[in-house]
């Protein structure tokens, strides 16, 4: 967490704001004790002076110097502002908690009394608190803090409501954990971070909020003085010194904006890092050739194949992000090609490099990530160009179908315009024809009543639907590939079957050739022709999806294929397990990446990486002991060499 | 270990003009020492049901009994737990795990007993007792998952509900997470009400199923029977749905392959 202070205070704006506001605080402590004679000296030769050697800002009505004043109204100010913020946030967190408190009913009382409140206008508000607790500094705090309280109370409400959502709280109830206990425990420490920083921006409102109060003669009264009454001093007379207004005003300026700023900037800088601290993207992606190509040199049966057959061709292709020690390659080297029509499986756990491998090829990677291949061809498009030069391409014939749909719609605008827009943007059609051929589509992926579906909003699909309707956006064109990437990984099987099942229909019907990526080796092998085996950014088999059952021969695709339970799962042995974590990108090990969790590893495996290479059946794997036997520990479930 | 049953329980939703009945008159028993395995699309209703029966859902009708007595919704003892389906989200990310176990062990032991107790508890799930230390943001999913089961049990309950506990998880730790499942209803001899949407996983671990359609149990019994006989229309396509369970497709385009260089 300190970590992610300090890279707040590493931006230009949090460290001047930071800076402020520690010299605004030091300010407030010091002040009185060193300047408050000064400030209170009568000066009777000098009255209403204006700015001198003397006195920077003048003096006033009685003679006293208004710089010193200035400096050392910073005290009252602060302190006033900072009880009104406690008094503020405090009630707020009584009023946003108290649903979490008090049950339901009561809880449903008070969000709509803080509800009202909230659409009351602040300042109104302090004005109307004002008037009831009356004129002078105690009023005025009572005043600023219960209007501040509202929206503080709204916040808290939100962010509880957050946490209290979440299964942790939902498990502590289940433990029998008591409402206050749970508060404590378990919410609060959770939305500790955002309430600093809004009291931090409130504080700075409160201070500005507090001159003006006391400037109005509402807040602090004679002969204690803030800026606020300085400043009301000040204005009479402006025409005389406007050095008297402007002191007292520039403190408050400078005093409420440090606070406020400092509060967004640090509310910027940690939300920031909760996207993983990866830079935000300036360009799309980059690619770019491998010095010295070697065209040629990478396989005769390559150069045999009739090229229009190929729709998608790869050869050697590496993602990398740049770390803090030298890169990360969370894809080094992968080769492999996609005919018309055919559906190619991707395999592997999370983090093997199956989404990159699928980002680089739509031209998805953003930067700081670097693209590189030996060969990256498209319908013999070069994609190697840049993403800009084969937008067309792309845009209609290369459909990319995500996990999650809800995050590839705009949820404000209709389903129906969304995806006529694909239409109007790469096929020139107009609105009308790309609203039908949207309908058309959504037909086509088997959504029902398609006509009043395309006028509905993303949140009123179901998760199938959705997912169905982003495949419908991706054959808004005539695609002759569909990547996608875990399209039923958040549906339920019988949701997840009528997916497969479009896909598969689709393919069918045009000849559309599908890489579909899934961490289950049994969605992938049944709806694909031919299987990659992805472990730690390389390909480790490569193989007929009806071998996968019995005639795979890396340890690791043997191992996720007896990982999985099917009708046919023996009940008396365990499930195979992987023993062991995966392989971290910022440090893959020499040798065999698989060799530390691998039961035929030898010292060989260790040193030397196993290249992919042809097998007798047709497939391709990478293992210096591909196929030896294996059985299954029954205590453990890990697979270990055959004893025999 | 004691046996779970649900009476007729209705669990409602939504707003007196416009009530939404989640869970309709579902009764189901859990028998003592038994895996009985929840099937059915999201939304069919099973989480609401798992989570009325530890206090989490109102009860709108109907009763939850454990070996013939209510279950208690409220207070300190708990002989319900449930273990939920994402590892992310059900550990709180400011507490270290030792913490988080320790949460649900009843009052009334020392600091150095729950110490121990929390060992043993993590010993029990297969993870190292030095991860007590640690937060949730160094582990796996999978381990994750293991803690949570491990705080379950914590709470040395009577019955342990268990929510899709492996959905979130990859299809390679999915497996070492439901050997534990088996291996700890063997050694503990647990009652189990085992949700989950794929009828291979519960066929794995549970010996009868409960199918469950838009709020009610459409089809129960033992599991040979009905993954052998199904009577309901859904749980046919159910079955048909399991990943692997249909004839793997046809090889109409023969390998190509290409070495690398
Ligand atoms: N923007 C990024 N910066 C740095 N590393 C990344 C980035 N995106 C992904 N990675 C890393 O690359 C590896 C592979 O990721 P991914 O392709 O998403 O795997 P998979 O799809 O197989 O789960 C992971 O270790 C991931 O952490
Ligand atoms: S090369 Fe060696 S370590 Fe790697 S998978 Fe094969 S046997 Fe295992
Ligand atoms: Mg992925």
């Amino acid at each position: 967490m300190s970590r992610r202070w300090l890279r707040v205070l590493r931006t230009p704006l949090g460290l001047t704001t930071a800076a402020l506001v520690v010299a605004v605080v030091v300010l407030a402590i010091v002040a009185p004790v060193l300047w408050s004679d000064r400030a209170e000296v009568y000066d009777t030769d000098n009255i209403l002076a204006g700015p001198s050697g003397d006195h920077w800002a003048g003096t006033d009505g009685l003679g006293r110097d208004i710089f010193f004043r200035a400096l050392v109204a910073s005290r009252l100010s602060l302190e006033l502002a900072l009880a009104a913020t406690v008094i503020g946030v405090l009630a707020g967190l009584l009023l946003g908690t108290a649903p979490l408190l008090l049950g339901r009913r009561l809880g449903r009382l008070v969000t709509t009394g803080v509800n009202i409140a909230v659409a009351f206008p602040g300042l109104l508000l302090a004005l109307f608190f004002a008037v009831i607790f009356g004129v002078g500094a105690t009023g005025a705090v009572l005043a600023i803090g219960f209007a501040l309280a509202p929206s503080f109370a709204r916040l808290v409400q939100t962010l509880v409501a957050g946490v209290a959502a979440l299964d942790y709280v939902s498990a502590a109830r289940v433990a029998g954990v008591g409402r206050v206990r749970i508060l404590l425990r378990h919410v609060l420490p959770n939305i500790a971070e955002p309430l600093v920083v809004n009291a931090t921006i409130a504080g700075g409102g409160a201070l500005l909020a507090f001159a003006g109060l006391s400037f109005l003669g509402l807040g602090v009264q004679q002969p204690s003085y803030d800026w606020g009454r300085l400043l009301f001093e000040g204005i009479g007379m402006i025409y005389v010194n406007p050095a008297a207004a402007l002191a007292p005003g520039i403190a408050v300026l400078v005093a409420g904006l440090a606070f406020n700023l400092f509060g967004e900037s640090v509310a910027k800088g940690l939300g920031v890092s909760a996207v993983g601290g990866v830079p935000v993207p300036a360009t799309s992606s980059r690619l770019t050739g491998h010095a010295g190509r070697r065209d040629g040199t990478d396989g005769s049966t390559h150069m045999a194949m009739a090229p229009s057959d190929l729709v998608l061709d790869v050869v050697d292709l590496r993602v990398s992000f740049p770390g803090p020690a030298g890169p990360i390659r969370p894809v080094r080297g992968i080769s492999f090609s996609v005919r018309h029509g055919e559906a190619l499986g991707v395999v592997g756990e999370s983090g093997s490099g199956k989404s990159l491998t699928a980002l680089a090829v739509a031209q998805l990677i953003e930067e700081p990530g670097r693209v590189e291949a030996d060969r990256l061809e498209f319908r013999g498009a070069d994609l190697r160009d840049g993403p800009r030069a084969h937008r067309h391409l792309l845009g209609t014939s290369m459909a990319m179908v995500f996990q999650d749909p809800m995050t590839s719609f705009n949820p404000t605008r209709r389903m129906g315009s969304q995806l006529a827009e694909v239409a109007v943007h790469h096929q020139g059609m107009t609105r009308r024809q790309a609203m039908a051929r949207a309908v058309d589509r959504l037909r086509a992926v088997r959504v029902p009543e398609p006509e009043r579906r395309a006028t509905q909003y993303p949140h009123e699909f179901s998760g199938g639907m959705r997912q169905r309707a982003m495949i419908g956006m991706g054959v808004m064109g005539n695609p002759s590939l569909i990547i996608a990437d875990e399209p039923t990984t958040a549906l339920d099987v019988t949701v997840q079957q009528q997916v497969l099942d479009l896909l598969q229909a689709i393919r069918d019907e045009d000849d559309v050739a599908l890489v579909l990526i899934s961490h289950d080796v049994t969605v992938v092998g049944e709806v694909c022709d031919r299987v990659l085996v992805m472990y730690a950014g390389r390909i480790v088999e490569d193989l007929p999806a009806h071998q996968l059952q019995g005639g795979a021969l890396h340890p690791y695709t043997r191992a996720l294929v007896a990982a999985v339970p099917d009708m046919r799962t023996d009940l008396d042995q365990p499930l195979a397990v992987v023993p062991g974590r995966p392989v971290d990108p910022s440090d893959v090990p020499t040798g065999c990446a698989f060799a530390a969790r691998c039961p035929l590893a030898d010292d060989h495996c260790r040193t030397v990486d196993p290249p992919l290479a042809p097998t007798p059946t047709g497939s391709q794997v990478a293992c210096w002991h591909a196929g030896e036997p294996l059985e299954l520990d029954e205590g453990t479930g890990e697979l270990v060499e055959a004893k025999s | 270990m004691k046996e779970l049953r649900f009476d007729d329980v209705t669990v409602r939703y939504g707003t007196v003009r416009r009530p939404f009945t989640a869970v309709d008159g579902v009764s189901l028993v859990v028998p003592a020492g038994q895996v009985v395995g929840l099937v059915g699309e999201s939304g069919s209703g099973k989480s609401t049901l798992a989570r009325a029966a530890v206090g989490l859902a109102p009860i709108h009708s109907g009763q939850i009994l454990l070996d013939g007595q209510p279950v208690p919704r409220r207070g300190r003892v708990r002989p319900l737990q449930m273990v939920f389906q994402d590892p992310y989200s059900s550990l709180d990310p400011r507490m270290t795990i030792g913490e988080s176990v320790a949460e649900p062990i009843p009052p009334g032991s020392s600091r150095a007993e729950r110490r121990e107790e929390v060992a043993r508890l993590l010993a029990l799930v297969h993870l190292d007792p030095s991860v007590a230390t640690a937060l949730p943001g160094r582990l796996s999913g999978g381990q994750r998952q293991r803690v949570a089961l491990a705080r379950a049990l914590a709470g040395q309950p009577q019955v342990v509900i268990a929510d899709e506990i492996t959905s979130a998880l990859d299809v390679s730790i999915q497996g070492a997470v439901l050997n534990l499942v088996r291996e700890l209803q063997r050694e503990l001899g647990l009652s189990m009400l085992f949700i989950s949407h794929n009828l291979a996983v519960v066929r794995y671990v549970a010996s009868h199923v409960a199918v469950m359609y838009e709020g009610r149990i459409v089809e129960q019994g033992p599991v040979e029977q009905v993954l052998v006989d199904p009577q309901h229309d859904y749980t046919r396509e159910l079955l048909a749905a399991v990943p692997g369970n249909r004839p793997t497709s046809a090889t109409p385009h023969a390998p190509r392959t290409r070495s690398t260089s």
